[in-house]
């Protein structure tokens, strides 16, 4: 299926459930008044539904939306994303039965920064997915390019792109993985040594302006106040000085142990470009060789850092 | 003298109020020597230790930072430091891969009977991050407040 027929039928769907009254809401997305920008939506009527779409630049993780909201909501989502609302599940921000899953098997979601760099300096007017390939327009240019030269880092190496938990799957399931060795990425640093990583470290997060867009487009973050805005005591300075760029891109990343989906929304969102998938696909790798889990795969498996084993690893401890 | 030799490090512990607490206690009653090197914080449980804290230390100065607790299965609220086993084990990897030298974080188990091996692991963690010389790992000179 094609994005046109993928957005058709979310559209169909999307009516369907909002005129017969099944849900209240319907968050998918639309199209962005500039190219490869869109962005979440909010259908209430089946005709704001006509307004829905479907195309590899769908970056937002919408799971993000459906934290604590009232009612009952159909939310579009991808593998990575039905991971993430099965982790909101877990841990009780969202009701299965509040929850219709309008599942969608991705085919590797896009990069607007990796397109744009194909072109410097040149004002990208139209992108349209055609196949495995990308046309971009501009002004007096027009050029077809291989699709998956430009597709999000994680997508690489996704594990799940099949939805996990799904009420209406649009068109079929694809390959569940993107054949990418995970392990071979995760972690990039750890061949460094202890002085270089520091170092490199401070190179990859210098540019940090800390406007939080990481903390905000992650569907994990949803404490009603955050480490960075507590004021007494003050875990982490407001400014850009590296000790304060480095407090919260460490906890940032810890506060997602275990819960990670890799998802890439941090990465799609910020406007520095940084790479903070450096440090949390680090303790995913972590979390997956201490305790063999992987986050948001079943509503049965306990989350790993709220139970314990009595012989879990301690070598570290004296 | 070369500077390792007058470094005194600055090392931040913190201690399970049933355990380790007890322990330092016991060597200090016991009248066992061991170095001045280590400020003690006192928490109800390993449990109760935020990775905030941790980090908390380094900004504030500490050279290394020392957290004990109640060994495995004898935990005064059934399961605290099991729990704790767990965080410090992803956060320890998680900060040695940005770059901590791993001595400068330790973690033991130290029961209140344990005035010796106390004695020990306060000599030996001493020692270790005075190894190390002074920490620069998100160190951030704040201003003074009153």
């Amino acid at each position: 299926m094609d994005n046109q027929a993928i957005a058709q039928k979310i559209r169909e769907v999307a009516k369907k459930l909002l005129s017969e009254g099944k849900v209240d809401v319907v968050i998918g997305y639309a199209q962005g008044s500039v190219p490869m920008r869109d962005y979440p939506y909010f259908a209430y009527t089946p005709e704001e539904a006509e307004n829905l779409t479907w195309s590899g630049f769908c970056n937002s993780n919408l799971a993000n939306f459906t934290i604590r909201r009232p009612g009952r909501m159909a939310v579009v989502a991808q593998g990575c994303v039905t991971r993430n609302l099965v982790g909101l599940i877990k841990e009780n921000q969202l009701k299965r039965e509040n929850l219709f899953v309008i599942g969608v098997a991705s085919p590797g979601m896009l990069d607007r920064n990796k397109v744009q760099a194909a072109f410097p300096g040149k004002l990208i007017t139209s992108v349209q997915e055609d196949g495995a390939d990308l046309v971009v327009t501009g002004r007096g240019f027009a050029e077809r390019l291989p699709r998956k030269r430009f597709m999000k880092d994680n997508c690489y190496t996704c594990v799940q792109r099949n939805p996990v938990i799904c009420d209406e799957l649009i068109g079929e399931e694809s390959e569940p993985t993107h054949g990418g060795d995970i392990d071979k990425v995760a972690a990039p640093w750890e061949k460094l040594a202890a002085g270089e990583r520091w170092a490199e470290f401070q190179e990859t997060f210098k540019d940090c302006i800390r406007c939080y867009a990481c903390r905000d487009a992650c569907p994990l973050c949803y404490c009603h106040v955050c480490f960075v805005d507590e004021s007494q005591p003050q875990w982490c300075g407001k400014t850009q000085d590296e000790a304060d760029v480095a407090t919260f891109h460490i906890l940032r990343a810890f506060h997602c142990a275990g819960r990670c989906t890799d998802c890439g929304a941090c990465e799609a969102a910020c406007p520095q470009g940084i790479k903070m998938r450096r440090l949390t696909s680090k303790i995913e790798k972590d979390i997956r060789e201490l305790y063999g889990y992987r986050p948001g795969m079943s509503l049965e498996q306990e989350p790993p850092l709220v139970v314990y084993r009595p012989n879990d690893p301690q070598d570290f401890i004296k | 003298m070369p500077p390792s030799e007058t470094f005194e490090p600055r090392i931040a512990a913190f201690f399970c109020n049933w355990c380790t607490y007890g322990g330092a206690d016991l060597a200090g009653v016991s009248r066992l020597q061991y170095p001045p090197n280590i400020r003690a914080v006192r928490i109800p449980c390993t449990g109760r230790m935020n990775p905030n804290f941790i980090l908390q230390a380094f900004r504030l100065g500490a050279d290394g930072v020392w957290v004990s607790g109640c060994h495995p299965g004898d935990c005064h609220y059934i399961a605290g430091n099991m729990f704790a086993r767990r965080r410090f084990a992803v956060m320890k990897r998680l900060l040695e891969y940005v770059g901590l030298e791993p001595d400068r974080l330790q973690f033991s188990w130290i029961s209140s009977a344990e005035a010796s091996k106390f004695q020990q692991t306060v000599t030996e963690v001493t020692a270790a991050v005075k190894a190390l010389g002074p920490a620069r790992f998100l160190r951030k000179d704040l201003a003074e407040v009153a």
